[in-house]
């Protein structure tokens, strides 16, 4: 069967030899024209005047277009329609698109775009988080405050308090491939979009909204994006929408890419986050109460700053049982680029601030670190979870079972702070067989071995969990559609809601397709994305590619198979409900159909070999006001260990060994659930280490290129990674019992950030307090107040 | 092929992917950071890996030029390096991949089994780079395939005022328009075009001065033509300066130090290079030439204030030479991430040390100062003392009065000085047989 097979991405072959098409090497007609945005100098002002003729005399213009000049709506925004495409009357960010040049050729409209005589009354801008807060710069009014219990009296009467705050930078996504789009003008005014996006229907909606027109009238197209990691959720909007304004101008087809640097001053990035946390402890390390203040720095527009905030406050448990907990979070309005979707959307954030809490409390209460952790777990699901049930009960790190005191603890009911039960929690086995296999006791000996000598080189090992909410919490958000067909030939046309980015979303989906005909792959063809095809369709986004997706597809292959089982079993006097459809053939009354020859005898039959399949999430639903409810249909589980080697005279380090086991249910395609694991693990790990965004005083982005801007290298893969999956399924009823895979893994890479804070506690008997990124100049910073 | 009426400043990229709709080799930051547009070039000199996107098209007079659309073999099979990325899943959103599998083309077909440096010029998102690594692994032995064994005959280089094709000719040239920008590499000049969006004209481009690449090596010194790409310069130093040659190795990446010279990066004057904290510190000698007219300095000379060096209009670097010596030099370029960054501090050592006592100091640094420059507080305070920690901690004061850095993205100001100063005690500590750096450790 292909579902469970290690097959390589879909596009392989293509991507090796250069074949692969994305959006700047699509063949474009004789005429197309191409766009640059001149940008905003300055970070906040009035726009008083723009002198364009030297722009629209250069050489190659053919228009240059400002807001006054955009036909219908002049709004690029995904939520609440405060983001223009060009700027109006005021200016917010440095990088704001002013005016959009159209030229005979992407340099002329960059050359062009420079030339803009801009006339700015600025304005002290608001930078920063505490720049905002002393201007009460914020989205959606005030905090929002989320509570279980009572936090303030628990953590009163705990035997032990820890407290602290810490910063955690943003991340640039930097997708290989930067933003672009084409429009292709059509008869009647229609118009065809092929755009690099990860929301085909949104691009849709707001191209429609742009031109005047039902969304009927236009139609977009996305085959694949060369990676988009949430930073293609809205911040396509803007090319797509200029390209078919243009187009409708101009009547000639339009493209627009960004260059590099344009694309990291002008879009959005992960936002960065100050968290301040208060927790009381009991003498034996179980949490009584946790206060976190999260603050949350959104950028100029809102865009999806606030669903992104409310993971950070839906993982502030990361995978702990609080059973007093206040979570307040802050929406900070400032004059940069509007923070935006990052894989894990705000996750990663909240759960840093737990996972650094229990860092700190195990330095100040003197707690072995994963002690501390499996102390404070949610209980294991009676039913062992998402997995067969671990070989060996939970252990402390003395090998004692802690069985009287876990039992008292499980008795608490395992809910989170939004009232959610945990009813899958798998963590204390995942935790137990990745110690064992990592050898975790022997190698944390050997570094403390290593320290004690007192050398200037300095190593670090720390373990972190991960339990991940897998769903929209916007619940209309989880369903999807697919459109299957079957030609007579017995071939399989696919097509769903879903977009692929490197994830490897069209091979699974195709051996779900393959799986349920019992044909082998390459009766099945992958086809673009396309809103004419299946419509209404979420983000690819939130994990929820395949468990959304593959479910629809399943739905549409079990329609039509249900249709060909009936035709062909009437036609032999079987039973419909022992039609089998494998190895390629259809088995009915005894005889074996090759699957070609049933499409024939269905078609020739006058049964329908079309149809769409549809699938919503059930059990879902979701109070974001009262923070209450089941945002999630299940969590996703992993853990991981690293080990680091740091200089304390430079702070300069490496990572030398990362071992993970993850959770993807019972996959789909290890292979590609391994590749997410591995790039996730690596990217989170970036986030936290060298990936720094540095604005100036005058809110002008300094890292806007990779000169500047350090994504891992090469040579910054552990140099011994091992990677395995735990092998369950999910107990709930997704898509072969699978689990989602594309953002949990990213937050394993929060262990490298706390491998580092074990190497600086080593320098000294202070906490280490490590803001993120920790580059090594952080790094040294931290063993200097550690050494004090 | 024969080009005619195409503005020099063309990029290999461009023309590929705009007049000759060869889209396989990608643009993803257009600046010689990500790989995405690697591509095998070849002469006689033998295969190298280039970012097309900061190439020029006169650059390629002669060369052979091999992409991505080129590398299976004519009946659609892969190229060993092809298949194992399909079979090790090396490959997922697709976009670096054109790149990756051309650098490890280039690599497979020279020999080089050293991943971590051939591939540290590509740059991936997705994959975290092990399942490339493993591809790359799984590749090495298999033969080069037949249809990559030649790429055909070579021309030799220039011949016109644009393209001189001898050091004479470039003296002629420049002399006659001194205004002239020179081209070497354009790993720097190219980012003048491609970001700055300058117009750059007049030009003369280097590449065909083959007189001024190669290294000679003498019973006094070794002598290095300005237009020595790095990689070359690595390969030949590595006998003599091994520290020297792994701060090369990480600087930049291959693709750039194919292309990168030696001359340019010294000519360019910027405080960041790190050749010229390292030539300052081994004591080279920086040849000039104008016209017919001749002169010698003392390479940290050359280096007047920022953006200012001691060079006559038409005047042009030729050489430099670095006195055979002792290796007691140690370079130690500290930046945010190993491989491919620039520094944000550069520290270049050379101490000897006889009979106990500081014999020679030569201490230069990049990322200091407008200027590379020596630490001459720090080294006059060695001068004659014992070599021990006291005068580790004593000279280490000298760094106060060395260098007033600035604070930058790459770094602050109090950052830079305290690890200059650390790195002189990294000195000491390695020379007494300490572990170095954390790249020496392992798990």
């Amino acid at each position: 069967m292909s579902v469970s097979s290690p097959l390589p991405h879909d596009a392989a072959r293509l991507h090796v030899t250069g074949a692969a098409r994305y959006i700047d090497d699509i063949p474009t007609p004789r005429g197309t024209l191409h766009l640059a945005f001149g940008l905003s100098p300055v970070a906040c002002g009035a726009l008083e005047a723009m002198d364009l003729a030297a722009v629209r005399a250069a050489p190659g213009v053919v228009a240059v277009l400002t807001a006054a000049d955009l036909p219908f709506a002049n709004d690029v925004s995904p939520s609440i329609h405060d983001e223009p495409l060009l700027a109006t009357d005021r200016v917010h960010y440095v990088g704001q698109p002013l005016f959009l040049v159209v030229a005979e050729s992407h340099i002329a409209a960059r050359r062009a775009a420079k030339l803009g005589d801009i006339r700015i009354a600025e304005e002290e801008p608001i930078l920063t988080i505490d720049q905002a807060l002393a201007a009460d710069s914020r989205f959606e009014g005030g905090a929002v405050i989320w509570e279980k219990g009572d936090a303030a009296s628990a953590i009163a009467a705990s035997a032990h308090v820890v407290e602290g705050s810490f910063e955690i930078g943003g991340q640039e996504h930097f997708y290989l491939e930067g933003q672009a789009a084409l429009a292709l003008p059509q008869e009647g005014g229609d118009m065809v979009v092929h755009s690099s996006t990860q929301h085909p229907t949104e691009i849709q909606h707001k191209v429609a909204e742009a031109l005047g027109l039902p969304m009927h009238g236009v139609r977009v197209e996305v085959r694949r994006m060369g990676g988009g990691f949430g930073g293609k959720e809205s911040q396509g909007n803007a090319l797509a929408v200029s390209c078919a304004v243009a187009a409708r101008l101009t009547g000639r087809p339009c493209k627009m890419r960004y260059d590099r640097d344009d694309d990291m001053i002008i879009t959005g990035k992960r936002h960065d986050f100050r968290i301040s946390y208060r927790a009381g402890f009991d003498a034996d390390g179980r949490i009584q109460g946790v206060e976190f203040l999260q603050y949350a720095r959104c950028g100029w527009a809102q865009d999806l700053s606030l669903p992104v905030a409310d993971r950070a406050m839906l993982h502030a448990d990361s995978a702990y049982l609080l059973p007093n907990a206040r979570i307040e979070s802050h929406r900070l309005k400032t004059n940069t680029q509007s923070a935006t979707a990052f894989r894990g959307f705000g996750g990663p954030q909240g759960m840093l601030g737990m996972e650094r809490l229990m860092d700190h409390a195990a330095h100040q209460l003197g707690l072995e670190p994963v002690e501390l952790r499996r102390r404070n777990y949610y209980a294991e699901a009676e039913e062992g979870g998402s997995a067969p049930a671990p070989a060996e009960p939970p252990r402390d790190i003395s090998g004692q079972k802690k069985g009287a005191e876990k039992s008292a603890r499980s008795a608490l009911p395992q809910t989170t702070p939004y009232g959610m039960e945990v009813e899958d929690f798998a963590l204390h086995g995942i935790t137990a067989a990745l110690l064992e296999r990592c050898e975790y006791a022997a190698r944390k000996r050997a570094v403390a071995e290593w320290n004690a000598q007192g050398g200037a080189i300095r190593k670090g090992i720390a373990f972190s969990p991960v339990k991940f909410g897998i769903s929209f919490t916007l619940t209309h958000l989880n369903q999807a559609g697919a459109l299957v067909h079957v030609y007579q030939d017995g071939s399989i046309h696919l097509n769903h809601g879903g977009t692929e980015m490197g994830q490897g979303l069209f091979q699974k989906v195709a051996q779900v397709a393959a799986s349920r005909f019992g044909v082998g792959l390459e009766a099945v063809k992958i086809t673009a994305t396309d809103t004419g095809k299946v419509p209404n369709t979420s983000a690819t986004a939130a994990s929820s590619g395949s468990d959304l997706n593959g479910m629809a597809v399943q739905i549409a292959c079990d329609e039509l198979r249900g249709r060909m089982a009936a035709y062909l079993a009437a036609e032999r006097q079987a039973a419909p409900e022992e039609v089998r459809f494998e190895a390629g053939a259809v088995h009915v009354g005894g005889a074996t159909i090759p699957f070609a020859e049933a499409a024939q005898r269905c078609y020739q039959g006058r049964v329908g070999l079309s149809a769409t399949g549809f699938y919503k999430t059930p059990k879902v639903s979701w109070d974001r006001v009262r923070g209450q409810g089941r945002p999630f249909y299940y969590f996703a589980y992993g853990a991981a260990v690293t080990e680091v080697a740091m200089d304390s005279r430079t702070g300069e380090y490496r990572i030398l060994r990362a071992d993970i086991l993850h959770d993807a249910g019972a996959s789909l395609n290890p292979a590609l659930d391994i590749g997410q694991v591995e790039g996730g693990y690596v990217q989170g790990a970036g986030w936290l280490t060298t990936e720094e965004l540095v604005w100036d005083d005058k809110g002008r982005l300094r890292t806007h290129a990779p000169s500047t801007y350090k994504i891992p290298a090469f040579s910054d893969q552990p140099d011994i990674f091992n990677v395995a999956l735990w092998d369950g399924r999910n107990r709930e009823d997704t898509v072969y019992r699978s689990k989602a895979v594309g953002e949990p893994p990213f937050m394993l890479g929060i262990s490298a950030f706390l491998a580092l804070s074990d190497a600086v506690a080593s320098c000294g008997g202070g906490y280490p307090a490590l803001d993120a990124p920790a580059t090594p100049e952080r790094v040294w910073a931290a063993v200097r107040r550690c050494a004090q | 092929m024969e080009l005619q009426g195409v503005a020099p400043t063309r990029t290999l990229l461009d023309w590929l992917r705009e007049a000759r709709g060869l889209t396989g080799t990608k643009e993803g930051c257009n600046e010689g950071d990500c790989g995405a547009c690697t591509v095998m070039v070849r002469d006689a000199t033998g295969a190298r890996a280039l970012n097309a996107c900061i190439l020029f098209l006169p650059q390629l007079h002669g060369k052979a030029v091999r992409t991505v659309e080129g590398l299976a073999g004519p009946d659609g099979q892969l190229h060993p390096v092809q298949q194992a990325m399909v079979d090790h899943h090396g490959n997922q959103c697709g976009f670096c991949t054109p790149g990756f599998v051309m650098s490890m083309a280039v690599a497979h077909l020279n020999g080089d089994r050293d991943h971590a440096t051939t591939l540290a010029g590509n740059l991936c998102r997705c994959t975290g780079y092990v399942p490339i690594l493993r591809a790359a692994e799984a590749a090495a032995a298999a033969p080069v395939p037949d249809w990559l064994a030649a790429d055909g005959a070579f021309a030799a280089g220039g011949g016109d005022p644009i393209r001189p094709a001898s050091a004479d000719d470039l003296a002629r040239a420049y002399a006659a328009q001194p205004e002239a920008t020179l081209v070497a590499g354009a790993t720097d000049v190219g980012l003048w075009v491609t970001k700055g969006l300058r117009d750059l004209d007049p030009v003369i481009f280097l590449a065909g001065c083959d007189d001024l690449k190669g290294v000679e090596e003498t019973a006094e010194a070794i002598r290095i033509g300005a237009m020595t790409d790095m990689n070359t310069v690595r390969t030949a130093l590595a006998p003599h300066f091994v520290s020297y040659a792994e701060m090369i190795r990480r600087y930049a990446s291959t693709q750039v130090r194919a292309a990168a010279t030696i001359g340019g990066n010294i000519a360019n004057g910027s405080p960041i290079g790190d050749n010229p904290p390292a030539l300052i510190a081994l004591g080279a000698s920086l040849h000039l030439r104008k016209g017919d007219a001749r002169r010698v300095m003392p390479i940290e000379a050359f280096f007047l204030d920022y953006g200012k060096q001691d060079r006559a209009p038409g005047e042009f670097v030729e050489a430099v030479s670095i006195p055979r010596q002792p290796d007691r030099l140690k370079c130690y370029k500290l930046s945010k991430r190993f491989d491919q960054d620039i520094s944000a501090v550069c520290g270049c050592f050379n101490i000897t040390v006889e009979d106990g006592l500081v014999t020679a100091a030569r201490i230069a640094f990049g990322g200091m100062a407008g200027i590379p420059k020596r630490a001459r507080h720090v080294e006059s305070a060695l001068l004659g003392q014992p070599w021990e920690a006291g005068t580790i901690r004593m000279a280490g004061a000298g760094f106060d009065a060395d260098f007033a850095p600035l604070s930058d993205m790459r770094a602050s100001a109090a950052y830079r000085l305290e690890t200059a100063r650390a790195m002189l005690g990294r000195y000491f500590a390695e020379d007494r047989g300490d572990t170095g750096t954390v790249l020496e450790v392992s798990a």
